[in-house]
């Protein structure tokens, strides 16, 4: 475990923005600030928020080649990397030898940089993260972790015109969804991704942690621009239908179960070769036995983590692993997983909120549409 | 003249004439956040002091709301169910819960009032 209550090196001006600040994942991060959850989800979807997300693991593998240390990195996880061009990231999973997911990372190829990987781990998990890639690491690979390196996600409709105002000549309204390159931005120097985890168009931005508060000093400066906290956060990746570790996604679970199979290229669906491969391989022939679903309630009220799923005979058939509201749409949704039977759009289900079975359906993912940038 | 009582789980009970109006304080639902949904309790059921009666539910998280003193509920608020976010906007006022007739009036002695109740929040702070 991590040790409890480290700061990021944006605490402090968490602190003199009015953040209500709270332990998560072994930091005092900022659960809201002065405006409160619905009105940070509000704004994100329809302006600029930035995230202080810079609990989470950043590192870097590198070996002799990119084949090397691609090879290396597919030993641990399903995605195809070798494939992976420079500039281009993908999302993946850390498998454990039964093809549980360790963890969900994103991966990228940093151009200029030869037989480098940067990883983005989840705050939660670095540590098990690190120590399981460590092990395996083969001679002439090796992995350095950034602690140094503070991490902005600047996330929402207008995140491309602000950044572009701040970095002219870099041309970062232009960037690829899911590339990532170095950038000078205000003056600093930073390695951005075009990517996030609310489905919104926008960024991540690694630069020094010594940099960090004066950057997003600057970034709050601009119009349009709110902090917001990890409450928001979470109901904003939930409407976006996206997977948060130690709710959907743990060791017992696979990634068709979780239904992110669609990371899993052609590639490495044939020929295997990470952790749990037969177990996959077997799973995306056949079909899971259960599957992660959005579930939507009929009334008004929320089912929350742990809520029973229950098919209309009474059978519990799941359980669901997120539930809230929904600010965008305006509502009560959940996901969870069910047994494939009962996994098809459309389903009748209940769900067991204070002993009471409330009707629900399940849904299509997402909630709210995603808003990602194609070029 | 109507007298209000609090509860050390916040929340408070406006009492006239044998019956009392209960609702969440105002730093209830600071704590709480923007609230986006209400249960009540089903008119003319009858809850002793401390019973589960009703829950309000954030963005993030459900809380119960205990009855601060026994009685039959005699009456809901129709506009909080349909309106949650009026219990942020005026907890004390239109953003009460339920209307309860007092089984028992002795009971509010041991409740806080408005002073009482001050103290006891900023021994929380």
């Amino acid at each position: 475990m991590t040790e409890a209550n480290q700061k990021t090196p944006l605490h402090a001006l968490h602190v003199e923005l009015g953040a209500r600040m709270s332990p998560f994942a072994g930091y005092d991060m900022p659960i809201q600030y002065r405006s409160g959850v619905l009105a940070e989800h509000l704004h994100t979807r329809k302006a600029v928020g930035l995230f202080d997300v810079s609990h989470m693991g950043q590192a870097l593998i590198q070996g002799g080649d990119h084949a090397t240390v691609a090879s290396f990195l597919e030993s641990l996880c399903p995605a195809d990397l070798l494939d992976l061009r420079p500039g281009r990231q993908r999302y993946t999973q850390l498998l454990n030898q039964s093809g549980g997911i360790v963890d969900d990372l994103m991966v990228t190829r940093p151009a200029g940089a030869e037989g480098a990987l940067r990883l983005v781990v989840n705050a939660s998990r670095k540590e098990v993260d690190f120590a399981l890639i460590r092990q395996r690491l083969p001679f002439g690979v090796r992995l350095t972790l950034l602690p140094e390196a503070a991490l902005i996600a600047l996330q929402g409709p207008l995140a491309a015109s602000t950044l572009a105002r701040l970095a002219p000549g870099e041309a970062v309204e232009t960037m690829a969804f899911m590339s990532a390159r170095a950038a000078q931005i205000a003056g600093f120097e930073t390695f951005v991704s075009r990517s996030g985890y609310t489905g919104e168009d926008g960024y991540e931005i690694s630069i020094a942690s010594a940099q960090a508060e004066s950057f997003a000093r600057i970034l709050l400066d601009q119009p349009d621009v709110a902090p917001i906290g990890l409450g928001a956060r979470d109901s904003l990746r939930l409407e976006a239908g996206l997977c948060l570790y130690g709710h959907e996604l743990d060791e017992t679970i696979d990634p068709i179960e979780s239904a992110l199979s669609w990371s899993i290229q052609k590639r490495r669906r044939v020929e295997g070769g990470f952790p749990g491969a037969e177990r996959i391989q077997g799973a995306l022939a056949i079909g899971p036995v259960r599957r992660r679903v959005g579930v939507l309630p009929d009334g008004r009220a929320p089912a929350r983590e742990g809520a029973e799923i229950v098919s209309s005979d009474g059978a519990q058939i799941g359980v669901v692993t997120s539930g809230g509201f929904g600010p965008s749409v305006n509502g009560p949704i959940a996901m969870g997983y069910v047994a494939r039977v009962h996994a098809a759009v459309g389903t009748p289900i209940n769900l067991m909120v204070r002993g009471k079975p409330l009707s629900a359906r399940v849904v299509t993912l997402p909630f709210h549409p995603h808003a990602y940038y194609r070029s | 003249m109507p007298e209000i009582r609090y509860s050390k789980d916040h929340e408070y009970i406006r009492v006239d004439s044998g019956e009392g109006v209960v609702g969440i304080t105002d730093y209830a639902q600071q704590q709480l956040g923007d609230v986006v949904f209400a249960e009540m309790p089903p008119v003319g059921k009858a809850l002793k002091k401390g019973d589960p009666a009703a829950v309000v539910e954030s963005v993030k998280a459900a809380s119960d709301v205990f009855t601060p003193a026994s009685g039959e509920i005699l009456a809901v608020n129709s506009e909080v169910e349909s309106t949650p976010g009026i219990i942020n906007e005026d907890a004390l006022g239109r953003g009460w819960l339920f209307r309860i007739k007092l089984a028992d009036a002795g009971e509010l002695t041991a409740l806080m009032d408005e002073a009482a109740y001050a103290d006891f929040l900023k021994t929380l702070a």
